[in-house]
């Protein structure tokens, strides 16, 4: 009978028996494939139709994205001519238009240098191991008042009007002023909302109730069209703006009720007990009661602002162009005419890599403040 | 915080005179600097962005000459996208000054909605874009079709009449937009896709195979397209409505871009030179300069060069001028006389 197994022939001294390698197929790739994709019938019939399906899918996939796409070009007709696949050159013609909206080209490096100081004052705060994170953190509450002249100019900087921006340089900054500001307004309302101060209580539940009663469809309609009624004739008071504070209101609300959630979850006797040490409402809010409130609540207000950022393209129907805004006028030049395909995927892409880098912040905050107490 | 509170006194002032008229609004215009114009989303040919990052089209047209006649700059427009169902709000709001977008003038619109309609700049009617393959020959035969339909416009409310007094069936697929409709009626959500002839035929060009759809003969109702304004400024409308009337006019009085600069110095034909103010004075009359119309027909061209541009025969569109010829040639545009 030959040995098969690959047990040692040979007897050890008790003790001196060495560390044997595993068995083939128990450790590595074949384990991995074995337990997680052939562990049944059922799961090979899965796997093998998902294969054949990947196998339908990717090859002309790829053909389309990639291997027959045509990167550069004048016009449709010249793309057509040059391959089947995708038309990239037309993004690639209009990618300006896609980023910066209608902003004047020779500006147009302001509006890189805000994304570039954004990713800087957002890294301290998001970043806690990061060097001298006490200096960049000022740095970052500085940071809006530098991006907001950055962008409109004025005081040296040739001064730019909202209405020029659009593209994902809107998207991102509708997008960031909502997120920004509506945590704090969110974490407010929701302490308001649980507040022993009963005036301070309906107001807030007032605010939340409402704002969470319409769509933000309405608040935008309210905000683009109604306020000019109330306003003096006149008055301009800009539509980016009215913009900006509708969508931080409407998704303050709803952080407030996630918030709310993660609050009650805090039991009483974290409460009790910040009493008993003495500490005022706001100390045992601010020590004890919110950062556990808030660790339950962050995939809820991750989710609340991935919501936020993909109803940013809401605001094509009040006339401000995000991506899709410039898409769809960009698709009625005869010059390239239908390519909607092009640039619907180009966009989702874009708002893809976005959402889930957000989503995966979220796990790894999660991860890093599980610090293995349940309540 | 005290600007919070000037506003809120002002808006309770402004709702307890409510709807003051909003005079004035050339002298607001020129104090911005620019004329907030409402166009559509995107119809090709008539409003879309070059590769520039510009608004070009047919109706941005009507917007960049009254920019032109103002301030002699064509750039001086802001635009703000409007659809079918925003575009009154956005006008009767302030939010915009004057709009140029593929909008039929009404009965109820001219004075329900308390707009003002100040010319035509074409000639339109309803109709129906069907793929070949379907083999209708007569939009009768639609019965039980499914229709795309943009809501909001004269188009939803005439289908419905046609297909009433015809005693047929439709089922309504609901959209916003020109883009929307033509995604849907691509990917084949509705069998037919109505709206004016002029944005079928704009559509039908941005179609994948455009031999392959075909527009209906009929033309089921009357779609006299136009720039409007809100009730309230005569003045306003007044230079719009002549700002449109000098564009006609030059193309019937042969004055187009190119030779705009040498008839300027004067001819022996008294009308022109009324137009292009080297004879009286006309623009003072609306609180414009001498020179208003020739700065318009210069920068953007006269109206038969403007409709060549964007959805002549020669474009991808391919529109014939049809009954929005000189009704010297037999057509219905007819302006008033500048005298
Ligand atoms: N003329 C009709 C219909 C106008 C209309 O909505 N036309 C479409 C198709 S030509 C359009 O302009 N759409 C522009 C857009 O989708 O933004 C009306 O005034 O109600």
């Amino acid at each position: 009978m030959p040995n098969t197994s690959n047990a040692p022939t040979q007897n050890y001294v008790p003790g001196e028996h060495p560390d044997l390698k595993p068995p083939i197929g128990q450790t590595g790739i074949l384990l991995w494939l074995r337990k997680n994709l052939f562990s049944s019938t059922f799961n090979i019939v899965l796997t093998l139709a998902t294969l054949y399906f990947l196998y339908l899918v990717i090859p002309p996939l790829l053909n389309w994205l990639v291997l027959d796409a045509v990167f550069q070009a004048g016009s449709r007709d010249e793309c057509r001519a040059l391959g089947e696949g995708a038309c990239w050159g037309f993004i690639d013609k209009r990618l300006g238009q896609f980023t910066y909206g209608f902003y004047p080209i020779e500006e147009r490096w302001r509006v890189n240098l805000t994304f570039l100081l954004l990713v800087m004052a957002v890294l301290p705060v998001l970043w806690e191991k990061m060097p001298k994170r006490r200096i960049m953190l000022w740095f970052s509450v500085l940071f809006p008042f530098v991006s907001a002249w950055l962008l409109l100019g004025g005081f040296g900087l040739e001064s730019v009007n909202t209405d020029q921006f659009g593209g994902f340089m809107l998207t991102m900054i509708i997008g960031v002023t909502g997120i920004v500001f509506s945590l704090p307004m969110g974490i407010l309302l929701a302490l308001g909302r649980q507040s022993q101060l009963h005036f301070i209580r309906w107001i807030c539940t007032g605010f939340i109730e409402f704002i969470r009663g319409v769509p933000l469809i309405t608040l935008l309609f309210v905000a683009s069209t109604m306020l000019n009624y109330f306003l003096p004739p006149g008055t301009t008071f800009d539509l980016l703006l009215r913009v900006l504070i509708m969508v931080t209101i409407f998704s303050a609300a709803y952080i407030a009720e996630v918030v709310r959630g993660g609050l009650q979850a805090v039991p009483k006797g974290q409460h009790e007990a910040a009493d008993a040490m003495g500490l005022k409402y706001w100390a045992s809010m601010r020590l004890i009661v919110l950062p556990q409130a808030l660790k339950i609540s962050i995939p809820g207000i991750v989710n609340t602002f991935i919501g936020l950022f993909k109803d940013s393209t809401l605001v094509v129907i009040i006339g401000l162009l995000d991506p899709l805004g410039i898409g769809r006028a960009s698709l009625s030049d005869s010059k390239w005419q239908g390519l909607a395909t092009e640039v619907y995927v180009f966009i989702a892409i874009f708002f893809f890599i976005c959402c889930f880098s957000m989503s995966r912040y979220s796990i790894y905050l999660e991860n890093k403040l599980h610090t293995g107490h349940r309540i | 915080m005290n600007l919070v509170k000037n506003a809120v006194a002002a808006a309770a002032a402004s709702l307890l005179l409510g709807g003051t008229v909003q005079a004035g609004t050339l002298a607001d215009v020129q104090s911005a600097g620019h004329v907030k114009c409402g166009i559509s989303t995107g119809v090709p040919g008539f409003a879309f962005t070059d590769d520039k990052g510009d608004w070009q089209g047919f109706d941005p047209a009507v917007c960049k000459a009254v920019a032109a006649a103002i301030f002699g700059d064509t750039s001086a427009v802001k635009y703000t996208t409007t659809t079918g169902k925003t575009r009154f709000t956005a006008l009767a709001s302030g939010e915009v000054d004057m709009l140029a977008r593929n909008t039929t003038w009404t009965f109820s619109r001219d004075t329900d909605l308390k707009l003002d309609f100040v010319g035509v700049n074409y000639y339109d009617g309803q109709g129906f874009l069907i793929p070949a393959e379907l083999g209708v020959s007569s939009a009768k035969d639609l019965d039980g079709a499914s229709v795309c339909i943009q809501t909001g416009t004269t188009t939803e409310l005439n289908l419905a009449d046609f297909f009433r007094t015809n005693g047929i069936s439709y089922e309504a697929v609901p959209i916003e937009t020109n883009s929307e409709g033509q995604a849907n009626y691509e990917a084949g959500r509705c069998d037919v896709y109505t709206t004016d002839a002029s944005g079928l035929a704009a559509t039908r060009s941005a179609l994948e195979d455009p031999s392959a759809h075909a527009l209906m003969p009929e033309i089921i109702s009357k779609e006299p397209l136009g720039p409007l304004v809100r009730h309230g400024d005569s003045e306003w409308a007044d230079i719009i409505r002549w700002t449109l009337n000098a564009m006609i006019t030059a193309e019937e009085l042969g004055v187009t871009s190119a030779n705009v600069d040498k008839m300027a110095t004067g001819t022996d034909n008294p009308e022109i030179n009324r137009l292009l103010g080297s004879e009286g004075d006309l623009g003072a009359m609306i609180g414009l300069d001498k020179a208003w119309a020739w700065r318009a027909i210069k920068m953007v061209g006269n109206y038969g060069e403007v409709f060549e541009q964007f959805i002549g025969k020669d474009t991808p569109i391919g529109l014939d001028r049809g009954i929005n010829a000189q009704w010297t040639d037999g057509g219905l545009l007819y302006s008033p006389p500048f005298r």
